[in-house]
């Protein structure tokens, strides 16, 4: 019971998709226009992640490793598609104002990260736990930055009017989007600095190539390829001077055993 | 409305009015990603502009002549990003093979278009809105035109403010998005241009 509720805090608060590795940025720009776009949003993906977290969990001994991806890519998309049609179906006004962006939670960074990281390597129900953490904690980002989008660039909260109150209606529009990502990123590299943490452009590589990377926020660390180094090149390079200097140690270590 | 204005309102539409990037936020990752130099950046766009092309071409004759008669349309998400994955693994061999200096430029860029959002964004939308083979194609290729427009202005952008006195936390990150969010507003300036 322990271990289910250690999932849930990481998802929400350790590793919060949207406050701590800024993970799903295109949903996360596109639907906040108002918090309950983004409730919306937030919940579907949750849905989404414990369904695809639960049937690879569950398949993860059936998978070849060589095609786990495509495999992935298949169990996601097709409870996307579900949830689509459900949307459509109960709740017609919320699909209408989300428009094609539920479709394209099939390439949400978010959803395929967990299966790579988690759900291919745990058993069934941790790994449910930790779709279901993870999607409250991108619900609860996406929910907050829909709250104050729409505070500052409609006047309402969940839709009540503010009385007295101006509205700047950038806030709202595309450019707002940029705006508020760019204050929320910057107070949180500020943060970061002063407990001593990388800031956020400095997140590491997590996987060998940006094709399978969960990690969208690298904002060109290992992007930043000029002429002939690639950023797959250049971790491997990085990679192999770290073993290089590792087994320089261990075999200076051998040799002073041996004196 | 006659075909040929359509055609060419649809291509402006798709490349200034509802920009990509700057107003449906899709493709964002190699846009903040792959912007910190003009080189790469017009390297990105290219390869983008290639990868977007044949894979609206291709995903509308799949629709047109799989999923349609077969009556599988609910299958369109599942059918358009396996058809997009294998598409660019196969670009990338084919052009490995037959064409290696064009590999060379557009090689490395390849596999990030994968998991770009544009792609299957354009796919998706092409069906949405019931456009033809040309018409798709055409929008496919106004989209990934937008889409290179803004990553070689921002590229331009973030060339110049390189060396600039930029408060520490807006260092990184944060800047490109304040770059981004007034290319924006500027780009909202198209939006009475056309009216579809």
């Amino acid at each position: 019971m322990n271990k289910f509720g250690e999932r849930l805090k990481n998802g929400i608060i350790t590793e919060n998709p949207t406050f701590v590795q800024i993970l799903g940025m295109c949903p996360t720009l596109a639907v906040t226009t108002s918090a309950i776009n983004g409730l919306g949003m937030g919940l579907s993906t949750t849905v989404i992640l414990i369904m695809s977290n639960l049937m690879i969990a569950m398949l993860r001994k059936v998978i070849p490793n060589r095609i786990r991806i495509p495999a992935y890519i298949v169990i996601i998309a097709s409870f996307v598609t579900i949830v689509d049609f459900l949307l459509q179906a109960y709740l017609p006004e919320l699909s209408e104002s989300l428009g094609g962006y539920i479709k394209l939670i099939v390439v949400n960074c978010i959803i395929l990260g967990r299966a790579e990281a988690y759900a291919s390597k745990n058993p069934v129900a941790a790994s449910a736990f930790d779709g279901l953490g993870m999607g409250l904690g991108f619900t609860i980002g996406l929910t907050a930055i829909g709250m104050v989008r729409e505070l500052i660039g409609a006047g309402t909260f969940f839709g009540m009017t503010i009385p007295g109150y101006q509205p700047i209606g950038i806030f709202v529009l595309s450019p707002g989007a940029f705006l508020v990502m760019a204050f929320l990123i910057a107070f949180l590299n500020s943060r970061r600095r002063k407990s001593g943490k990388a800031a956020v452009s400095d997140t590491i590589c997590r996987t060998e190539d940006c094709m399978h990377c969960s990690n969208t926020s690298c904002g060109g660390r290992f992007y930043d390829f000029d002429g002939e180094t690639d950023m797959v090149g250049r971790l491997a390079e990085k990679q192999k001077q770290e073993k290089d200097t590792k087994s320089g140690q261990s075999q200076d270590g051998e040799v002073k055993q041996h004196e | 409305m006659n075909d040929a204005v359509k055609i060419i309102l649809i291509a402006v539409s798709a490349a200034l009015v509802n920009n990509v990037v700057l107003s449906r936020f899709l493709g964002l990752c190699p846009f903040l990603g792959v912007s910190k130099n003009m080189k790469s950046a017009a390297g990105m766009g290219v390869a983008v502009i290639f990868v977007i092309a044949i894979s609206s071409a291709v995903s509308n004759l799949i629709y047109q002549f799989i999923l349609v008669p077969l009556s599988l349309e609910y299958l369109q998400t599942i059918v358009f990003i396996l058809v997009i994955a294998a598409l660019v693994q196969f670009v990338e061999m084919f052009l490995k093979k037959v064409i290696p200096a064009l590999h060379k430029t557009l090689g490395v860029y390849l596999p990030l278009i994968t998991t770009n959002c544009a792609v299957l964004g354009v796919a998706l939308n092409n069906v949405t809105d019931e456009y033809g083979f040309l018409e798709s194609v055409v929008n496919g290729i106004g989209t990934a035109v937008g889409f290179t427009i803004a990553i070689i202005i921002l590229a331009g952008v973030r060339e110049r403010i390189e060396d600039n006195d930029i408060p520490v936390p807006f260092q990184g990150m944060p800047i490109v998005m304040l770059t981004a969010g007034l290319m924006a507003i500027a780009f909202m300036g198209f939006s009475g241009l056309i009216r579809l």
